[in-house]
């Protein structure tokens, strides 16, 4: 089983954006791997696991697209136990999804992986299309928003939960195929290859961190650059950001000494019950 | 002079209310493209759902097959790219519900469109806002091509009236390949509250709850106000509630009337799903808690005190009319 999974670097979501003159200042950024693709990446791993810490079979392959110092993030993804990273070099700000799904597809040509893996969004822009524009143009089957997946030992499909706005949806697809992961496939019995792992198999229920061994052995696996014109696709975005501007602000209200008080203002102010 | 294509989803009864909002948004769009709205209902006996949609627009297609029962974006995105070539569209919109999310990226994939997210305003033919940054940032994104494809946030358009006595076109569906995959089941949350998305009231719980039985009352509050109930993200990973009721960033955009946040601490994942409410009040016996910042009306105190009193101050003041 080979599996691409993608990692994008998000600014830290916690640490307040910096607007002016319409544009986000990233120059002071603290940089990170896009939560959900951190999650993607446990996703491969355990997909390629007998178990918690136990033996491998097949092979991870990180790829980024970004500057250079995308590096460290895919170092962290090595040290999580991926085998291989993939750099390509590119403006990732001025890319849009459809650029980014022909740069992977180009990379899928190239890899030929029985299943990329990727996190459901981004959480910088928040878009939600890779996976579903990648599948498209690959022409593969897609399952979007898991909350679980099961490869079947034969190694030919793959049996998933998603994570739809009626409920769950369950849904099967053949290999080669696209997924993107939501957060619940951190779940303890969330992912499973059968053909690995017995049904009884439980992992932590958190994405792992790069242990001391870890980073010592990633800093001999591969990190290999590869030039976007070496893939000879068209990687113009034809969505372009033209300006950011900060949200409306909601100012705090007031607070309220009591029940009784809520109550008589939601009443008589706000005109809401 | 270009048409907006509209993708209507659909039950056995009519198209969903969830779709409205993006007939409101092609409408808008049409008017800047100077051409009319196009919808497109997909499915396997769409009968009522496309005598609806005409309703609504002047055209509508429908791809009506046995094969297209089960809702994959492997055999509908193909339906999507024919209606756009097939009305020679300049625009295919759908509302970014998760079919919406599943389908849209796929169909703009199959026509070579570029596409934009979750839009919340329509500039001009071919600019649209959007937020990013978990509501942090406000996009204006643009978008270039013979076609664009856009997903439309449900709670930033209002519904769209009827009033249109549209043609209907069932449409020949041509090879259905579903590559291999197929829809296995399908398990409900079962609820008779209005859907998050659209409801005037929104009652949610955060982990402060403590337990999945803690929430029946606020199920009792929410059906005193004929609201629909929600929940963070860590009151969903703890088992309290389905995971479809979770608001914020990577679940339900809701912005009902009034939003009252019970026991839950206001992170920005939060924050970006339920920001946009009209009233937001929040009860958490944390005086430091983040979404007072947010809310109208804050109260420090306990659920357990707060709810029942709550619950009693709207009944008494019910029976006084
Ligand atoms: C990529 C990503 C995406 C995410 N997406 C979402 C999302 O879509 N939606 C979402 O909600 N979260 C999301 N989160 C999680 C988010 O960051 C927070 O962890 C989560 O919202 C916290 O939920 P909470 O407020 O219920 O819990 P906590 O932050 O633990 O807050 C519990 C609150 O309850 C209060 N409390 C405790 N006991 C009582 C009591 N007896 N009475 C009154 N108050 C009490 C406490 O004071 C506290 O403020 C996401 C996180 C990540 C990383």
């Amino acid at each position: 089983m080979k599996i691409l999974v993608t990692c994008k670097r998000v600014p830290n979501p916690e640490h307040k954006l910096k607007l002016a003159g319409g544009q986000i200042d990233l120059s002071t950024a603290s940089w990170q791997l896009n939560p959900f693709d951190e999650y993607a990446v446990e996703t491969a791993l355990r997909l390629t696991e007998k178990g918690k810490g136990g033996e491998r079979s097949g092979e991870v392959v990180a790829v980024a697209i970004g500057p250079k110092e995308v590096a460290q993030q895919l170092r962290g993804v090595l040290a999580m136990g991926a085998d291989r990273a993939i750099l390509i070099g590119g403006d990732d700000a001025a890319l849009d999804a459809t650029a980014v799904a022909r740069v992977l597809a180009a990379l899928v040509a190239r890899e030929k992986p029985d299943l990329v893996v990727l996190g459901k969004q981004t959480v910088d822009g928040d878009s939600n299309q890779v996976g579903q524009i990648l599948a498209g143009l690959l022409g593969w089957p897609q399952a979007t928003f898991l909350a679980s997946i099961h490869l079947a030992a034969d190694g030919k499909s793959a049996t998933v939960t998603r994570e739809v706005d009626a409920g769950v949806e369950e849904k099967r697809v053949r290999l080669p195929a696209v997924v993107t992961v939501d957060l619940r496939i951190i779940g303890k019995k969330a992912v499973r290859n059968e053909a690995l792992a017995s049904a009884e198999t439980e992992w932590e229920e958190t994405q792992r961190y790069a242990s001391l061994k870890g980073i010592m052995a990633a800093k001999k696996k591969e990190i290999k650059d590869v030039a976007l014109a070496e893939l000879g696709v068209d990687a113009t975005a034809a969505m372009k950001v033209k300006s950011y501007e900060a949200p409306p602000v909601r100012k705090a209200g007031a607070r309220v000494a009591s029940v009784d008080e809520l109550v008589a203002k939601l009443h008589d102010e706000a005109k809401v019950i | 002079m270009a048409d907006v294509v509209v993708f209507c989803e659909s039950d056995d009864k009519g198209i969903r209310s969830s779709s409205l909002p993006a007939l409101t948004a092609g409408a808008a769009l049409a008017k800047q493209l100077g051409g009319g709205v196009c919808a497109v209902v997909i499915g396997s006996g769409t009968g009522a759902a496309a005598a609806d949609a005409a309703k609504y627009a002047a055209r509508v297609l429908t791809y009506d097959d046995a094969r297209l029962a089960a809702p994959l974006a492997e055999t509908w995105a193909p339906q999507l790219a024919d209606a756009v070539k097939r009305v020679g569209a300049g625009a295919l919109l759908g509302t970014a519900t998760s079919t919406g999310k599943d389908v849209l990226p796929r169909a703009a994939a199959l026509l070579g469109a570029g596409m934009a997210s979750d839009i919340t305003a329509v500039v001009a033919a071919n600019r649209f806002r959007r937020p990013a940054y978990a509501g942090n940032a406000i996009e204006e994104v643009e978008i270039s091509g013979p076609v664009l494809v856009a997903s439309v946030r449900q709670t930033a358009f209002p519904p769209a009236t009827p009033g249109a006595a549209g043609a209907i076109e069932a449409v020949a569906v041509a090879a259905v390949d579903a590559l291999g995959a197929e829809l296995v089941g399908l398990h409900e949350t079962k609820s008779t509250r209005p859907d998050l998305g659209e409801a005037k009231v929104v009652v949610s719980g955060g982990r402060g709850m403590r337990a999945g039985e803690n929430f029946k009352i606020l199920e009792e509050l929410t059906d005193l106000l004929g609201g629909a109930l929600g929940a963070s993200r860590a009151a969903c990973d703890a088992g309290m509630v389905p995971n479809d009721l979770q608001v914020g960033q990577t679940g339900k955009v809701v912005a009902p009337q009034l939003y009252i946040a019970v026991a839950i601490s206001g992170a920005i994942q939060h924050l970006a799903g339920m920001k946009g409410s009209k009233v937001i009040v929040a009860i958490n016996k944390d005086p430091e808690a983040p979404i007072f910042q947010v809310a109208d009306y804050g109260l420090v105190d306990t659920w357990e005190k707060a709810v029942p009193a709550l619950i009693a101050g709207i009944k008494k003041l019910k029976a006084s009319g």
